[in-house]
């Protein structure tokens, strides 16, 4: 009730959440009102919006781009939402226990976080998906790959503070288990900068996806709009909507998702707020 | 002739959605050359607030000056454009604050922060600013100067800093000198190293000086006047022997009452029992080193610490921080794992015992922590709070409930708590509820690290005296971890003092306060803000 | 100790940190090229058409592919300490040569990247944040949250669109019109060109991140105590902002300009793939589309040492800004 209120105050915020509401109806009726495959050829070839019975034009195989955005609505959020899922439960899983118990698990977490802030992930995550061959299931486990060291980090540090807090070491005195404390004393007092993280993830997880998908590591079955702007990059000269229009897809995609992920902040940690 | 400093009817307006309008209202106040002037209050009574109004350091604009004049040798300073206020700040009227790590610059030399208030006010050869920092450095007995002034401020110590802090306020031989808690952030020995300077400078240079504490430790030591404030609102005003010795307002009576006596309480009996025995125990911290880094940092927190603990006795363990002293609690009730020496409760050792051997004996030791907004969980209940231990422990759930409000009831909070969350608590209520928790497992030792110090004055005595009824009420013993020996005299049968990971002298409380024994005990003792003053002035709180 | 011998030993400890980090990647490289399908020897045998078993399993031993995993894992180590990162068969050229090549453009493009995308930023975050609330403030915020939120390679393809083919201002691709054998300062103003439109789609995404960051770094330094006493002393508000608060400001933004250099160069195999740009994220997209794995893994090695590189020039940076460094 409270966190609705607080999170009304930032406008932003809310245009954001209509957008996306709005994006995720697209993406789930797409089927609907595009029941063809978006691959088919739907007309006439490279048809300038409007013209052709197409809202947005199609391409040089006579591809409906507006079908194309609608479907790869759907890619784009399944995408960023489980990546982000896989990301968040791996990193909070392995940040709890590195932060809560220290030692080699320690050691081990921020070496290996260190090498992943070292290694280029964008490059990384192409090579997983060209090793594992491009499918949903290689893309989302490679954004996950490069994605849940920021997660553990963060769990980490919250972890390492909350351990020494008074209120945990008293639950120690009375006898509590770990895991209790762990799962019901520590972590429910860290998830909102888990929350606000994995909101601003699933913005990052679709621009990788479509990253991926322009270089031509997308799924090849499923439709999504860095395909789109893939095979259209070769017709900028002769028919710029077919780039211009899954662009602006992603763009207003990503924007609304940092929308309300800094609404969610502003939600969750009202005092931040007040100073800027 | 004008007055030095004059505030007449100043009003300081709050935010709107603040719990009230004013933080200041209608207060007036006087200063003159050389004299200092104590403004004390417990936590929101506007006394800090006061300070900035003078300086024009309000955070506005939310908070500003609503009604009311400032004036500083005649001038209105309330009224005063920016350009004019930021001339007179740093030259005419400076100030020193109470946390001197973050009210310097971290990634600038103490040189060049002191030189900016030249810079800035004076035009002075560079060689010439360099010569009056130097001999500021050697005036607030910095040691080595020279290599001061390249220092940056987290190669000081915390008392050393504070001195540069003095030495920047300084610089412009100000007319009047604001100290806001300028030595609440420091240990007690150098707590009255950095007074004496200050009361020195004031005196060689005639300064003005607007001193804001909590402390009336402090007042005693250092004030002239005394200007006593509450909610915003100034309730007494008067020389510092008047208001000291023959407080006339109720509020100021009660908050000089709740000071404890530093002459010890008699003692009482000691049982011949021994229940808790502590033999040679050890703890060394390990900080940096790892793989690459080399040799890290070792820190002995403990060495070789061995106390006896009787039934139904008190023991205070006093020392500055560093001591050791909270590890030892620590230690004891095994949040940290000593690594050699003995712990005997009842003859049974605990110290090496692993965490599901341990958990017969948890109940045995609980524990009451410092910090009253840290020590709860803030998405638990107070009840749940209470009664989880019990029930971990095996009652079941109407038993827990039953007993909780029962605790409720003995630390002084309604049933109605039991289904509120920490928040709605104030600090001296958490600590009530902490204490509860603690007795929920119906312990044998109840070890309360700093259970008072971050409370104020009058919470604190209320506080005490309630763990002094559990104590009797329930044939506790008791562990009592304390900075404060004014504390200490009034709780403890027996102290402990504790300097650097050693145990210096142990013996009743009476005994180590008439004829310490020790150098750094008596060096502690001469140190108590106020020691000769409030002798008589214990009252029933 | 000196200031400036506790600055050197920070600097030879993060140098010291970085020799594991190498090695562990240098091994997660080897264990990425062991889970690919099919080894050199199925590449080879591929690019030949048809070869026995027999000679296959020759060819495997003369590799040493034969041998056991730790074996050959000591090889590789081996190889690459001597820069040795194996053959591209496409190229039919060693993949470190092939790397070598590439890697003056790239690094030509990240270096004007990181300097125009910190040098914006923290101007942009300094305007922003001391016009707080103004229409500065607004406009700077605004165009920080729809950068922060655009595709690489559409801004890129977007800026082609505009400035090379309606405008013509700038070239679409390349790094240098070899055609007109251009020499001397006529060759750097012609790369320089070429630069212009890459360099920007590269900076535009950090640069709202920095501009963002700095913007924060501000407000949150502008409340710290520190402030109160310099006001207390009379110092210049202009003083307090670009002397005090910028400095201590700056410190999260540096530290952030080395985290994101490993995502730069990530970004980089897009911006050059979308501009032709002959560099080693082109190079990247050339392997991707030949399935040479070899030469990907390379390229991917090389990065991430790039990256150590650069981090420790930041780290040097940051040394010299704040005196706080660790000492042990």
């Amino acid at each position: 009730m409270t966190f609705w209120k607080l999170f009304a105050r930032n406008r932003g915020a809310v245009a954001g959440l209509a957008i996306l509401g709005f994006i995720a109806i697209m993406g789930t009726t797409a089927q609907l009102f595009f029941p063809a495959d978006p691959f088919s050829l739907a007309g006439k070839s490279m048809s300038p919006p409007g013209e052709n019975g197409f809202l947005l034009g199609s391409d040089s195989l006579g591809r409906d781009v507006a079908a194309g955005i609608a479907h790869g609505a759907k890619t784009s959020l399944l995408i960023g939402l489980l990546a982000t899922l896989v990301a968040v439960l791996v990193g909070v899983v392995m940040g709890a226990l590195a932060g809560y118990y220290g030692g080699w698990i320690d050691n081990l977490l921020m070496r290996a976080t260190e090498m992943f802030q070292t290694i280029p992930s964008f490059i990384f995550a192409i090579l997983l998906v060209a090793i594992m061959k491009p499918s949903i299931e290689s893309i989302v486990i490679a954004i996950a790959v490069v994605s849940w060291p920021a997660v553990a980090r963060l769990v980490r540090g919250e972890f390492l503070s909350m351990r020494n807090r008074e209120f945990v070491q008293a639950c120690h005195t009375i006898g509590m288990s770990d895991m209790r404390i762990m799962l019901r004393e520590i972590l429910p007092n860290c998830l909102s900068p888990v929350i606000v993280i994995g909101s601003l993830m699933v913005a990052t997880a679709i621009l990788i996806e479509s990253g991926l998908a322009f270089l031509g590591l997308g799924d090849p079955n499923i439709m999504s709009w860095g395909f789109q702007i893939g095979a259209g990059r070769t017709l900028l000269r002769s028919a710029w909507w077919v780039c211009t229009f899954p662009g602006i897809a992603i763009l207003i995609t990503v924007l609304a998702i940092n929308l309300v992920g800094e609404g969610i902040n502003d939600a969750l940690n009202p005092r931040l707020r007040e100073r800027s | 002739m004008t007055r030095l400093l004059e505030i007449n009817d100043l009003h300081v307006a709050l935010p709107p959605e603040s719990q009230r309008p004013y933080a200041v209202e209608k207060m007036d106040l006087t200063l003159e050359a050389n004299e200092i002037l104590c403004v004390v209050g417990e936590s929101g009574s506007g006394k800090s607030l006061t300070a900035r109004a003078v300086m024009g350091l309000l955070p506005k604009p939310r908070v500003r000056i609503a009604k009311g004049e400032v004036l500083f040798q005649g001038e209105d300073l309330a009224a005063a454009s920016d350009e004019r206020l930021r001339a007179i700040r740093g030259s005419d009227i400076s100030m020193i604050f109470q946390e001197p790590m973050t009210a310097l610059n971290p990634v600038m030399t103490i040189g060049a922060q002191i030189d900016e208030v030249f810079r800035f006010h004076e035009k002075m050869p560079g060689r010439e600013r360099r010569r009056r920092a130097l001999q500021l450095l050697e005036d607030v007995q910095l040691p080595d100067p020279e290599q001061s002034l390249k220092a940056y401020p987290h190669e000081l110590s915390g008392g050393q800093r504070q001195r540069a802090m003095i030495a920047m306020a300084l610089a412009l031989d100000p007319k009047i000198l604001i100290a806001d808690e300028p030595t609440t952030a420091l240990d007690v020995t150098t707590q009255a190293q950095v007074l004496k300077l200050i009361k020195n400078m004031q005196a060689t240079h005639g300064t003005g000086v607007l001193f804001i504490t909590h402390d009336f430790g402090v007042v005693a030591d250092i004030a002239d006047r005394v200007c006593v404030m509450r909610n915003g609102l100034v309730v007494e005003t008067g020389s510092a022997d008047q208001v000291l010795n023959a407080p006339e307002h109720p509020y100021t009576q009660a908050l000089i009452a709740a000071v404890p006596d530093l002459v010890p309480r008699p003692a009482r009996p000691r049982s011949s029992k021994v229940l808790l025995d502590v033999k040679g125990l050890r703890k060394t911290y390990r900080s940096g080193g790892g793989m690459f880094g080399g040799a890290g940092r070792v820190v002995h927190a403990a060495k070789d610490v061995t106390l006896d603990l009787a039934e139904g006795e008190t023991l205070g363990i006093v020392g500055e921080s560093g001591s050791g002293k909270s590890t030892v609690a620590r230690c004891i009730v095994r949040l940290n794992d000593a690594e050699a020496g003995e712990i005997l409760l009842d003859g049974a050792d605990l110290r090496p015992l692993g965490r599901a051997e341990m958990r017969p004996y948890r109940a045995k030791i609980q524990m009451v922590f410092q910090d009253p907004f840290a020590s709860l969980n803030p998405r638990t209940r107070v009840g749940k709070i209470i009664a989880q231990g019990p029930m971990l422990n095996g009652e079941s759930a109407e038993e827990a409930k039953r007993r909780t409000l029962e605790l409720l009831d003995i630390v002084g909070l309604d049933a109605g708590s039991y289904d509120r969350f920490p928040h709605e608590f104030s600090g001296g209520q958490r600590q009530r509820i902490g204490i509860a928790r603690a007795l929920a497992l119906k312990p044998q030792i109840l070890v309360a690290d700093e259970p008072v110090s971050a409370l104020d004055v009058s919470i604190q005595a209320q506080i005490l005296k309630l763990l002094d009824e559990i104590r009797d009420a329930m044939n506790l013993s008791m562990i009592f971890i304390t900075h404060d020996l004014r504390v200490a005299a009034q709780v403890c049968d027996r102290i402990a003092v504790m300097q650097r990971g050693d145990v210096v002298e142990v013996g009743p409380t009476g005994e180590v306060f008439a004829n310490p024994q020790a150098a750094y005990t008596r060096e502690l003792l001469a140190a108590v803000p106020g020691k000769d003053s409030f002798k008589s002035a214990q009252v029933a709180a | 100790m000196s200031h400036a011998s506790r600055r050197i030993r920070y600097v030879l400890k993060r140098l010291l940190q970085a020799i594991p980090i190498v090695l562990a990647i240098v091994i997660l490289n080897f264990f990425l090229l062991q889970l690919a399908e099919g080894d050199a020897v199925d590449v080879l045998a591929g690019e030949a058409g048809s070869a026995t078993p027999e000679y296959m399993a020759e060819l495997r031993a003369k590799f040493g592919l034969d041998q056991p995993l730790p074996v050959q894992l000591a090889v590789y180590l081996k190889n690459v300490a001597m820069l040795d990162l194996g053959y591209s068969f496409r190229h039919e050229m060693p993949v470190s040569e092939l790397i070598f090549d590439r890697l003056f453009a790239t690094m030509l493009l990240m270096v004007s990247t990181i300097l125009l995308a910190v040098g914006f930023g923290v101007l942009l975050g300094l305007v922003a944040a001391t016009g707080l609330n103004t229409w500065r403030d607004t406009v700077i915020s605004v165009f920080a949250l729809i950068t922060y939120a655009t595709p690489l390679f559409w801004v890129g393809l977007m800026l082609i669109v505009v400035f090379s083919l309606n405008l013509g201002w700038f070239p679409t691709s390349g790094m240098e019109n070899f055609a007109m054998f251009y020499e001397g300062w006529d060759r750097v103003f012609d790369i320089a060109r070429h630069m212009v439109l890459p360099t920007i789609t590269l900076s535009l995404f950090y640069l709202a991140l920095y501009t963002r960051l700095m913007r924060a770094s501000m407000l949150e330094q502008a409340g710290q105590d520190y402030v109160t006493t310099a006001r207390a002393k009379g110092v210049t508000e202009r003083r307090i902002m670009f002397v005090h608060v910028l400095r201590n400001a700056l410190l999260p933004v540096v530290t952030m300009a080395g985290v994101q250099v490993g995502a730069l160069i990530g970004g980089s195999v897009i911006v050059e793939s979308v501009f032709a740009w002959p560099g080693l994220g082109m190079l990247a997209f050339e392997a991707l589309f030949s399935r040479d794995l070899n030469l990907l893994l390379g390229i991917f090695l090389l990065s991430a040492v790039l990256v150590v590189a650069v981090n420790l020039v930041v780290d040097i940076v940051y040394s010299s800004l704040d005196p706080r460094i660790e000492v042990s």
